[in-house]
């Protein structure tokens, strides 16, 4: 039996090795053939971050842009058209397929299984985000898309949009849609049917409770974003009136649609990144995850929450009042697991033993600065006060302290965490740091004072301004903030970059962590586990190392955690 | 840019300590959060044009309390966390799994700083979209008889039509302004609004191309100009002699930043004599175009059609 077969082992011995060679050949076509969650994972990581790059030399040509009044370095047309791209890549290329890049590599070793429950469809996944990524940013050489990423009819209609850009839009939408609702089908399947011995629904780790939740949503959400660009697609090409008011069509029904699936996918980019820090933050405070089941339980109520708070972005639009009034009550009620989730984070930190790792960093700066963005959403579902709010740049600082702070920081936590167990090396903890804090102060500085420039009536998507009203100070700090910002995350790509040959060798298990992918080797080998332990907690990896410490009397050494660890000398070095 | 590059270069200089940028972080979230407090609208919406923009203000204000305390206590307690249960300091962790009581506890605090929101937002709610009447020194106006369009208890009352097309904005003044405005011979202005003070001014707001959104922050909230739909708010200035700055806040174009609006406001009398010199100068420009349109004609380059 696997169970007792690793217990009578001097140390946590890893039980996996290489099934066989790899065949001598080029190895690239091993990339591109593969069928490997894990390198597939790798893969959509990889992308996702050429992306994330993109999508940010978009963001800072904006924000050069604005720095000063009256600038005439972009013009209107390429302002609408940078705007459209930074946001469509930054949520369809890159926030929602970064999670799944983690959920690939990570969903199977965390569970306990050998690969995904398709591998194929796996690797389909991965080829239809691609595709994606070039069918949009090939409109570069003709004509982006300038309706921005919700593309509101009639703008986005055939009359005032006439260029492919907008088709390509649509097309996107429908590639990256397919690629995510594969992945998302294929998570579910994973997690319900593959995983350890022992593994049930109260021992998952929280991260797999967020993926699993993650694909839900993305089953619900997707077809309705779907049919609807398919519907633009007809009103711009074949004839038909879906939104065209002119014709017994209605803009409005766009609008309830788009943010019928739009909401949700909020929280389809926030929820992995929750998952990831309820992996980091009791790993580093060394205590158990505080609240388990709330925190589970908070994951799906927002979900569901998710579904019936989507009319928050239409308070200006033509609605009745007591439609308001539900969907600001809606959104209040989704602030509630949110806060609950925070709070449980807190309280995991409380009275723990705290490793101040890089990736701990970043984890509490997420806690940080989401604070922040999730009580500013607390004002805009206030629907008088989103009546001076929304469209403003009130609003963009709002969903970047939530989507910025919920996604990226909570993706720069997970790959310091993560890095050694993806390539068996350690990352450089000072120059992780060192990016963290430069990225902290330079994402405050551009996005806090854009509360105050959508106070002081800044509407969003202006190309340009005038001196006088009162927003040149703002944007100018705003702008200098995003260069600091930008090059805070420079350093951690070059950190990544340099650590890939160079960093230390990390070992199985650097951290002393707490779940299943710390039982295999750095990075694990092809068929990840030869043995699949039994599961009797939502810790494994800690009930194995205190059954092992239990049986031979030796605190267990592991791979590189002592170098943070305060208990340096009660440590038996073997 | 010498100034934001020694600001860059101290930062690498900070760089080489992790504790001394994290010292940088705070001396500079100190000065964003204290310098521009003296710059107006730091922390709250623009006001002081009309009693609904007033009212949205001292709700925004109510919200901005509440946040404040609960800002202050999370972000506390995650400071507080990190500063006293450092391994260094608080080198054993306590294996707590969880704490019923209290997870009930903060679950139903979070739920009571709702309640509250929501009542006070019920409350004030009707202050923000009921027209108040007209002051008596108001203009003479016509009793409106719409039933879609929210109108003061009195119903004394100026209607102004706003239409959004890519990219200005079009006011025709008026009862009956969304219907035949051409043949009534309602006067119209572009971009600049003119109004009376201590007029309830009630706005139907339509859109002819695409999506617009009508603002002017000091006058209240924004609503968009839907095509295909008609939208209403109002807004009720007290004073003569301002001039209110306002402009498109939905993505609307290449030009969307060129749709301002603005909204001068003038003494009842100024307003009814602009009225007239409004319709008058129309008037004439329309009949120098139909004798130039006649003139044509004539000679034969345009027919009656209009086509060249």
């Amino acid at each position: 039996m696997a169970t007792t077969d690793y217990a009578l082992r001097p140390v946590p011995q890893v039980l996996a090795h290489e099934v066989h060679k790899p065949r001598e050949t080029r190895k690239w076509i091993d990339w591109v053939t593969t069928t490997d969650h894990k390198k597939i994972g790798i893969m959509y990581l990889v992308l996702t971050f050429v992306f994330f790059m993109l999508g940010g030399v978009e963001a800072l040509l904006m924000r050069s842009q604005l720095a000063v009044p009256n600038n005439t370095l972009i013009t209107g047309e390429h302002y609408n058209e940078l705007l459209t791209l930074h946001g469509t890549t930054m949520i369809f290329l890159f926030v929602v397929p970064v999670m799944a890049g983690f959920g690939n590599y990570f969903v199977p070793l965390m569970i306990g299984a050998r690969d995904m429950a398709f591998p194929r469809l796996n690797a389909l996944s991965f080829w239809l985000l691609l595709t994606g990524g070039i069918v949009f940013y090939a409109t570069l050489f003709w004509h982006p898309p300038e309706a921005g990423w919700w593309s509101y009819p009639p703008l986005s209609s055939i009359q005032y949009s006439p260029s492919g850009g907008q088709d390509a839009w649509i097309f996107l939408i429908h590639l990256t849609g397919i690629s995510s609702l594969l992945g998302a089908i294929n998570f579910y399947v994973t997690i319900v049917n593959m995983r350890a011995p022992g593994m049930s629904w109260g021992r998952i780790p929280l991260f797999i409770w967020t993926i699993l939740i993650y694909a839900v949503l993305l089953i619900i959400a997707l077809p309705v974003v779907a049919a609807a660009v398919t519907m633009l697609l007809t009103d711009r090409h074949f004839g038909t009136h879906w939104f065209d008011p002119t014709d017994h069509g209605s803009p409005v029904l766009w609008e309830n649609l788009f943010w019928f699936f739009g909401h949700p996918e909020v929280y389809i980019m926030i929820l992995p990144g929750f998952g990831i820090i309820s992996e980091v933050i009791p790993v580093f405070s060394r205590k158990p995850v505080f609240g388990y089941k709330a925190i589970a339980a908070a994951t799906i109520v927002i979900a569901f929450l998710a579904t019936l708070v989507w009319a928050h972005h239409l308070f200006t639009a033509p609605l009745p009042i007591v439609v308001l009034g539900f969907f600001m009550l809606s959104s209040f009620l989704i602030g509630i697991p949110t806060g609950v989730k925070i709070f449980n984070w807190i309280a995991t930190m409380w009275r723990g033993s705290l490793m101040m790792t890089t990736s701990m960093y970043w984890a509490i700066g997420f806690i940080a600065i989401f604070i922040i963005g999730g009580i500013t959403g607390i004002f805009l579902a206030v629907f008088p006060v989103d009546w001076q709010l929304n469209d403003t740049y009130f609003v963009v600082a709002h969903f970047h302290y939530v989507l910025m702070g919920g996604a990226v920081f909570t993706v720069m936590a997970g790959i310091y965490y993560w890095y050694p167990k993806m390539t068996g090396r350690l990352l450089n903890e000072r120059l992780g740091k060192i990016s963290f804090w430069v990225t902290f102060i330079g994402f405050n500085a551009t996005f806090f004072v854009q509360h105050a420039l959508g106070l002081s009536g800044m509407p969003r998507r202006i190309y340009t301004y005038q001196p006088g009203l009162g927003w040149s100070t703002y944007n100018l700090i705003s702008s200098i903030g995003s260069y600091i910002l930008g090059f805070g995350i420079l350093l951690s790509v070059a950190n990544f970059a340099t650590a890939y040959k160079r960093g230390k060798i990390a070992g199985p298990d650097p951290w002393k962590a707490n779940t299943l992918e710390w039982f295999t080797t750095s990075p694990p080998p092809q068929n990840n586990f030869d043995t699949i332990p039994r599961v009797r907690s939502v810790e494994p990896m800690r009930d194995i190392r205190r059954e092992i410490e239990i049986q031979t009397g030796v605190r267990q050494k592991t791979g590189g955690a002592e170098q943070f660890a305060p208990d340096r000398e009660q440590l038996v070095r073997t | 840019m010498p100034a934001a590059l020694s600001v860059v270069r101290s930062l690498i200089r900070a760089a080489r300590r992790p504790r001394r940028l994290a010292a940088v972080a705070v001396v500079l979230g100190g000065c964003l959060v204290f310098a521009p407090v003296a710059l107006a609208n730091f922390f709250t919406p623009k006001s002081g044009g009309s009693p609904n923009a007033d009212n949205i203000h001292s709700l925004y204000q109510i919200v901005l309390y509440m946040a404040a305390v609960v800002f202050v206590g999370v972000e506390g307690a995650l400071l507080y966390a990190v500063i006293k249960f450092r391994a260094k300091k608080h080198p054993v962790a306590e294996q707590i799994h969880g704490n019923t009581p209290l997870e009930i506890g903060w679950t139903i605090g979070a739920a009571a700083i709702l309640v509250v929101l929501t009542v006070v937002t019920f409350v004030k709610l009707p202050s923000i979209i009921d027209a108040p009447n007209s002051n008596a020194n108001a203009i003479d106006t016509v009793l409106s008889a719409s039933l879609t369009q929210p109108t003061p208890p009195s119903g004394k009352e100026l209607t102004i039509c706003v239409q959004g097309r890519q990219f200005i904005w079009r006011y025709v003044y008026g009862a009956g302004c969304n219907k035949n405005y051409f043949f009534t011979r309602l006067p119209y202005s572009f971009q600049e609004m003119v109004v009376p003070s201590n007029t309830t001014i009630d706005l139907l707001i339509q859109s002819s191309d695409v999506i617009h959104s009508w603002w002017v922050p000091s006058l209240g909230g924004k609503v968009d100009a839907v095509p295909g739909y008609t939208t209403y708010t109002w807004f009720k200035v007290p004073h003569a002699g301002e001039l209110y700055h306002g402009q498109c806040a939905q993505l609307c174009g290449r030009q969307h930043a060129f749709m301002t609006a603005l909204v001068k406001v003038v003494t009842p009398a100024q307003y009814a004599a602009w009225v007239t010199r409004q319709a008058t100068l129309i008037r004439d420009q329309n009949a120098q175009v139909t004798e130039l349109r006649q003139a044509l004609i004539n000679q034969g380059s345009l027919t009656s059609n209009g086509i060249f």
